[in-house]
């Protein structure tokens, strides 16, 4: 197996395949209940997340802005940070706002903290919104570090010490998954009776009906209750491959601070990922796998098998985030899809070896690993090799259109589909839908090849 | 249905026409905290130079800005296509410490090589000035070596509004303005400003003034070349649309070249037909581009007749709301919309300033809510209070209509149709008539109620 990172000699990022971190902090920050996020940093920070991600769940999406100007930039952002929290209390009285930073105010070392506390000094007899600080300086890591960033920042801000329940709780800590997969993801925990603490949980803040009145802030999210009740939960579970090296995760600081044993695993796709999921929820609730998802566990076997041989053999190509990379690639695994090439834009040196532990051994030397890589890397690499299917985001569209080759589309941003919310990844249900679609884009693009037009496959 | 406050530092960047003495308190920077639709002044910059077609675009600063503009608009090239490309420095920790100079000539270099381009815009973000990195200095030695103009773009995004990054774009393309050759330039040539191609709607707009028997020398920058920009100087006129934008070129084009300068709209037919009088009138010396202008329009108002008057049936009566970025832009949508049979009640700009906005007041009924910088929550109180039918907006407006049950037009830089033109005029009216018949709105919650009590009405 072949892997490589762009940054070892340096050369300019062409068409990147990661978005900046705080893109990632305000989503989980849109996951939380009566929440805003804040960035501070420019104007154009906000309008362009908000529109990147308005693109891909069709939803409202406000973001503040603290909003730098020239006088901000020298003498600091604090009084802008002040006037921001004063005007989205106005507005949205939320019950937490998540304050995440940018490059910008990084750079000029504003502390954010101390500003916290300055705003809690100052209105000390009034009822504050809980306040959460992430760190997500554009220059270090992509979106998923802040993700991961923010969902530690909260749980580390507001976990308490709670008493156990009788009822056991689970924190789970999903990782950037779709609102369908979020809501799979209650499900399944409300079926093993189990109270969760889904953080973030943006399945119907980010994914809601239509309304009879306006909303301030979509209905729906993490309650602040949930958060702060983490620390008193059974477990902690934690979702994705290369997150699971991390050492600095909201799962270990639950861990180290308030004994919440900790389970690591992988993003639940494919059968061996989510087999893993529902073992250790069965062991926490102290119950048997629900007969529901048994059943369904055996209808998707026999899918698998009634297909197989549509699948077997076929070479793709997985790109996207490393979590959702590294999942994907264990189920192309598990049905026979050589996974000739799997590239993220994130990875932190840790992405080949994660890609390693879950594709079996056999498709090692068939396979390329890149992580740090942009589009143009990924598309020259792809040119010279033999690859049938993409797999990955909307961004590889481009890609897919010059080297004729289809894409299935799953994860974020789907810009050019209508069903990115949709999309279900997770657990037996996911891996039915993706085997589904994977294996009717071969038949598909069969038909298409094929002069004579069969009509059975 | 909830009340939706309005912050008090506010107030005075909202008017409703006929309640209060009209001063509109605009052309401020957004209120923190307050979820302005603005984006920042490299935004305002990446908009006036995305289309040149030939040119690398690269981005200065952590991978953000480059990654969220990356093919970003529907601005075609009849030719290459290297502004389709996303090119990043990608800056990272050690060089927010270090400084990105280094990076940037490497990145610099490597693409121009790899690519070819005809010249090269360098913008700088947010943090370019304050980790110390001399952009025009890196610029000039890259120059120098590669032989094609390489031009710093001056938008770092805290460092004004939109608007500052319009006058930085103008900048960089006034210094390739004048260093081309003015050979086979016809005395009737103009330039066209503030066309940005989406959709093919230059295209449209060029063919119109060819047919006239006036020359386009250039067109900034809409399926843009870096050559034309160069020999843009000599054009005799200097045709500007948009509010603004390019504005600041005509101006110091008007200075140095002494180009006289005209601000068109190609948005509805009336605005359109003027754009080709206006500028048959300014060439009145050659009396035959006023005749065949009016061949034009009357050729091109005949053919979209038939099928627009079909539409406006549908549309009679029906309520439309527009917060677009520029207010000129409002202006001739408030005029179409009133060609197709629709009222306007609310009508909101992020960059218009005191005499657009009095310019607006003039326009408007009585009653209509006219907004400066506006937020989501404002636009949706006002969306909703005033029952409107159909919102013109850009992307992020769009979730807003749709919760409440309102249709939609984008007229941003999104859009994938042409809507400038006579022929445009006909895609709008097909647009809007699209969204507003569409029989789901009967599902909408929050419009069942409205539509239920119209039906009463029009019993």
């Amino acid at each position: 197996m072949k892997s490589a990172r762009k940054t070892e000699t340096y050369t300019a990022t062409q068409n990147a395949c990661n978005l900046c971190a705080p893109l990632g902090a305000a989503l989980v920050f849109k996951g939380i209940a009566n929440s805003v996020p804040l960035l501070h940093g420019s104007q154009g920070c906000s309008t362009y997340i908000r529109r990147y991600m308005i693109s891909h769940f069709k939803e409202p999406m406000d973001i503040a802005c603290s909003n730098f100007g020239e006088k901000t930039a020298i003498f600091g952002g604090g009084a802008n940070i002040k006037l921001a929290l004063d005007n989205i209390r106005r507005q949205y009285h939320p019950d937490l706002v998540g304050i995440a930073t940018t490059c910008l105010s990084e750079t000029i070392g504003d502390d954010v903290p101390m500003f916290i506390k300055a705003y809690r000094d100052a209105n000390p007899d009034e009822d504050l919104p809980a306040l959460v600080h992430v760190a997500t300086p554009s220059y270090q890591g992509t979106h998923m570090q802040g993700f991961h960033g923010a969902v530690r920042a909260l749980v580390e801000t507001l976990a308490e010490a709670t008493s156990r329940n009788e009822r056991p709780a689970v924190n789970l800590f999903p990782g950037m998954v779709s609102p369908a997969d979020l809501r799979h993801l209650k499900t399944i925990l409300a079926d093993f009776d189990l109270a969760g603490n889904l953080v973030p949980d943006y399945s119907d803040t980010l994914n809601g009906p239509l309304w009879t009145e306006y909303h301030r802030i979509p209905p729906g999210g993490t309650p602040v209750a949930a958060l702060r009740a983490t620390g008193g939960a059974a477990a902690s579970i934690e979702c994705g491959l290369v997150l699971a090296d991390e050492p600095k995760t909201a799962g270990t600081w639950l861990q180290e601070r308030f004994d919440v044993p900790l389970h690591r695993l992988g993003l639940p796709i494919g059968i061996g990922q989510s087999d893993r999921l529902f073992q250790v929820l069965s062991k926490i609730s102290g119950k048997p796998v629900p007969e529901k998802y048994t059943a369904r566990r055996g209808r998707l076997l026999d899918a698998l098998v009634d297909g197989h041989k549509h699948l077997n053999g076929v070479k793709v190509a997985l790109f996207g985030e490393e979590d959702l990379v590294a999942g994907l690639a264990g189920f192309c695994g598990e049905v026979g899809l050589v996974p000739v090439l799997c590239a993220t834009g994130g990875g932190k040196g840790r992405f080949a070896q994660a890609v390693h532990k879950v594709v079996p051994e056999r498709y090692h030397d068939q396979m390329q690993v890149m992580e740090d890589v942009d589009f143009v890397t990924i598309e020259k690499a792809l040119e010279a090799i033999d690859v049938d299917l993409l797999i990955g985001h909307s961004k590889g569209f481009t890609m897919s259109r010059r080297l004729q080759r289809p894409l299935i589309r799953v994860g974020f941003p789907v810009h050019d589909r209508v069903d990115g919310s949709r999309l279900l990844h997770v657990g037996y249900r996911g891996a039915q839908q993706l085997f589904d679609r994977i294996a009717n884009t071969v038949i598909e693009e069969k038909q298409k090849k094929n002069a004579v037009g069969y009509t059975y496959y | 249905m909830s009340s939706i406050p309005i912050l008090e530092a506010r107030q005075a960047q909202i008017h409703q026409k006929g309640t209060q003495p009209f001063e509109m308190d605009c052309g401020k920077h957004s209120l923190a905290g307050s979820v302005s639709q603005r984006a920042c002044v490299f935004c305002g910059s990446r908009v006036v130079l995305y289309p040149i077609a030939d040119a690398l675009h690269l981005i200065h600063g952590p991978i953000g800005c480059a990654a969220y503009t990356w093919d970003i608009r529907g601005a075609l090239s009849s030719g290459p296509e290297l502004h389709r490309m996303s090119f990043s420095t990608d800056l990272r920790e050690k060089d927010v410490i270090f400084g990105g100079e280094k990076k940037l000539a490497a990145a610099l270099g490597e693409l121009i090589d790899q690519y070819r381009p005809k010249a090269a815009f360098v913008y700088a973000t947010c943090i370019v000035g304050i980790i110390g990195d001399d952009v025009a200095a890196v610029c000039r030695k890259v120059e120098q070596e590669k032989g094609i103009p390489v031009l710093p773009v001056h938008s770092e995004g805290f460092k004004g509004t939109k608007k500052d990054g319009y006058k930085a774009a103008c900048d960089a393309l006034f210094k390739l303005v004048g260093t081309g050759s003015t050979a086979d330039i016809a005395p009737v040539s103009i330039n066209i400003l503030g066309e940005f191609n989406i959709g093919g709607e230059a295209w449209i707009i060029k063919k119109y003034y060819e047919q006239m028997g006036v020359q386009v020398v250039s067109i900034m920058t809409g399926d843009g070349r870096v050559d034309q920009v160069a020999r843009s100087h000599g054009a005799a006129l200097n045709v500007v649309q948009c509010s603004g934008a390019l504005t600041f070129l005509a101006e110091m084009m008007k200075a140095k070249y002494g180009t006289p300068y005209m601000r068109v709209s190609y948005f509805g037919i009336d605005d359109m037909a003027k754009a080709l009088y206006d500028v048959a009138e300014h060439f009145n010396a050659a009396p035959e581009v006023m005749a065949r202008t009016r061949a034009i329009v009357r050729r091109e108002v005949e053919t979209i007749m038939p099928e627009l008057n079909r539409i406006k049936c549908d549309l009679y009566g029906k309520r439309a709301a527009i917060y677009v970025g520029g207010a000129f832009k409002a202006f001739s949508l408030i005029k179409a919309l009133r060609y197709l049979g629709m009222t306007v009640v609310l009508v909101g700009s992020q960059t218009g300033n005191e005499s657009d906005y009095a310019t607006l007041q003039d326009m408007c009924d009585d009653g209509t809510v006219i907004l400066d910088d506006a937020n989501p929550l404002e636009l949706s109180k006002y969306i909703i209070e005033k029952k409107a039918d159909l919102f013109i907006g850009g992307v992020k407006e769009r979730p807003i209509a749709f919760k409440m049950g309102i249709g939609f037009c984008d007229h941003n830089h999104e859009r994938k149709i042409p809507l400038a033109g006579f022929e445009g005029m006909l895609h709008f009216a097909r647009e809007v008539h699209n969204s507003v018949t569409s029989p789901v709105w009967q599902f909408a919650p929050a419009r069942a109620a409205v539509l239920e009590s119209k039906k009463e009405v029009a019993r």
